[in-house]
């Protein structure tokens, strides 16, 4: 039986946090790629785009993320797909993380007046001159504070991957427990942790939305 | 030679009848006030005339191209027709001079140097050269709408249509706006105004068009017109505006 230290503890969840960190960065990086699509998509008002992204939004908001990663880690290998805990977390979380990404962009566009968008036409812009001249520069203002305070929601998130076997902060957090049978101190500092992980972007976002709001 | 033909026009916004069947001809250097109580489809008209509301039944052609309000033909139709709106809608994230720039930099591609110069002589020829670096929050209402009508003068159209441009302006700033205007309509510069402006309407404007209930109700001469109205709606109107 080995004996863990308070040392080892420490020194295995933080060496697990990397692992949450890369697999958040990748999940924001998914998610924001793919729902950069899906906001131009259902900004083209075609209608049949426009469906497509509301069936996607509904479908992957209205079900849990743990079931969305048990479908991508288990179904696909079912289906054949051979796929790892970290290729299956990477996918569910881009799915989840773009649904809400979607719906939070399509309400930072919505409230720019809509004369932005007539001037533009009158002036003989096309449609992406006038999402990359008018649009864009004045949405990322407005979404820069919101975005970041979502990042908090896939950090946590990233935590259900411990589920499916991914080793990250959570299932390292586990087995330490599993190990030591101290589940309050293990499990506090997996707390600490995330919140140390979460909590300056809750503050940046706090800050972004002060400095963006009195300039406007 | 007309410039804008409006024939037998008809919009619906569903079961709404909004405009019943309009015939207007507006020739070269005319200045065109519609005028009419709010609901009666005077801000529909002009939207139309530029593509920005799609009509059902009838035809307008604008320098002899027929306007419908797809994409590609609203894009042509801007480099002939300029519009103001009420609320300015000037760019907010760029300065007044990248504001009267950006068109004929991006749609007519012209060089920086070349917009900046248009943009320099159209903000100048509105009495604000001096503001091209602000950006349009630091101006007042009057002086917003004055960068507006520069912008669309950088495209230079043959039509500029101004819709109720003066109406969110405080009164005592309306008239530099409406100043601007009667140097254009000077200039020859061919103007159809919804405006609630009658006194305008009557010294500057050649023609004034009452609309009623979706219709053309009256029209003529704007002088002649405005004080010798023939309709008990065009006089109902001229007493409750007066």
């Amino acid at each position: 039986m080995v004996e863990f230290t308070n040392y080892d503890i420490l020194r295995n969840l933080l060496f697990a946090t990397q692992w949450t960190i890369l697999l958040s960065i990748a999940a924001f990086i998914g998610g924001s790629s793919v729902a950069l699509l899906l906001t131009a998509m259902r900004l083209t008002r075609n209608s049949v785009m426009t469906k497509v992204v509301r069936i996607y939004v509904e479908l992957f908001q209205g079900t849990p993320l743990l079931m969305q990663m048990f479908l991508c880690f288990f179904g696909l290998s079912m289906l054949g797909y051979e796929i790892s805990a970290w290729g299956a977390a990477i996918l569910s979380l881009t799915f989840f993380t773009s649904a809400f990404l979607v719906e939070i962009w399509r309400g930072c566009i919505d409230t720019l007046p809509k004369g932005q968008w007539e001037a533009s036409r009158c002036l003989g812009l096309n449609f992406l001159q006038t999402l990359r001249y008018i649009i864009l520069p004045q949405a990322i203002r407005v979404a820069t504070a919101p975005t970041v305070g979502f990042s908090v929601q896939v950090i946590k998130g990233t935590a259900l991957a411990s589920i499916i076997g991914f080793v990250e902060l959570t299932k390292v957090g586990t087995m330490l427990n599993n190990a030591t049978f101290e589940p309050f101190k293990v499990f506090t500092l997996v707390a600490i942790i995330y919140f140390l992980l979460c909590y300056p972007l809750s503050w940046y976002s706090k800050i972004l939305e002060k400095k963006f709001n009195v300039s406007r | 030679m007309s410039l804008v033909n409006l024939h037998q026009v008809h919009k619906y916004y569903g079961d709404l009848h909004v405009l019943k069947g309009i015939d207007l001809d507006i020739k070269a250097g005319e200045v065109i006030s519609i005028i009419g109580r709010s609901g009666s489809g005077k801000s529909t008209l002009l939207r139309c005339i530029n593509g920005l509301e799609e009509y059902q039944e009838g035809g307008i052609t604008v320098d002899g191209n027929e306007v419908t309000s797809e994409d590609i033909q609203v894009r042509r139709l801007a480099l002939s027709v300029g519009m103001i709106f009420q609320n300015f809608n000037l760019f907010p994230h760029m300065t007044v001079g990248e504001n009267v720039m950006l068109a004929p930099t991006i749609v007519l591609k012209k060089s920086k140097s070349e917009a900046e110069q248009i943009a320099r002589a159209m903000l100048e020829k509105v009495g604000l050269a001096e503001k091209f670096d602000s950006y349009p929050e630091k101006l007042s209402g009057g002086q917003q709408q004055r960068v507006a009508i520069a912008r669309a003068l950088a495209m230079s159209p043959k039509v500029l249509l101004c819709d109720e441009i003066t109406s969110a302006l405080d009164p005592e700033l309306v008239g530099e706006v409406l100043k601007v205007l009667e140097q254009l309509a000077k200039e020859g510069i061919t103007l159809v105004l919804v405006t609630h402006e009658m006194n305008f309407a009557r010294d500057v404007g050649s023609r004034v068009v009452f609309m009623h209930e979706g219709k053309v109700w009256e029209e003529g001469d704007s002088k002649t017109l405005l004080s010798d109205p023939r309709t008990d709606e065009l006089k109902q109107f001229i007493g409750a505006v007066l």
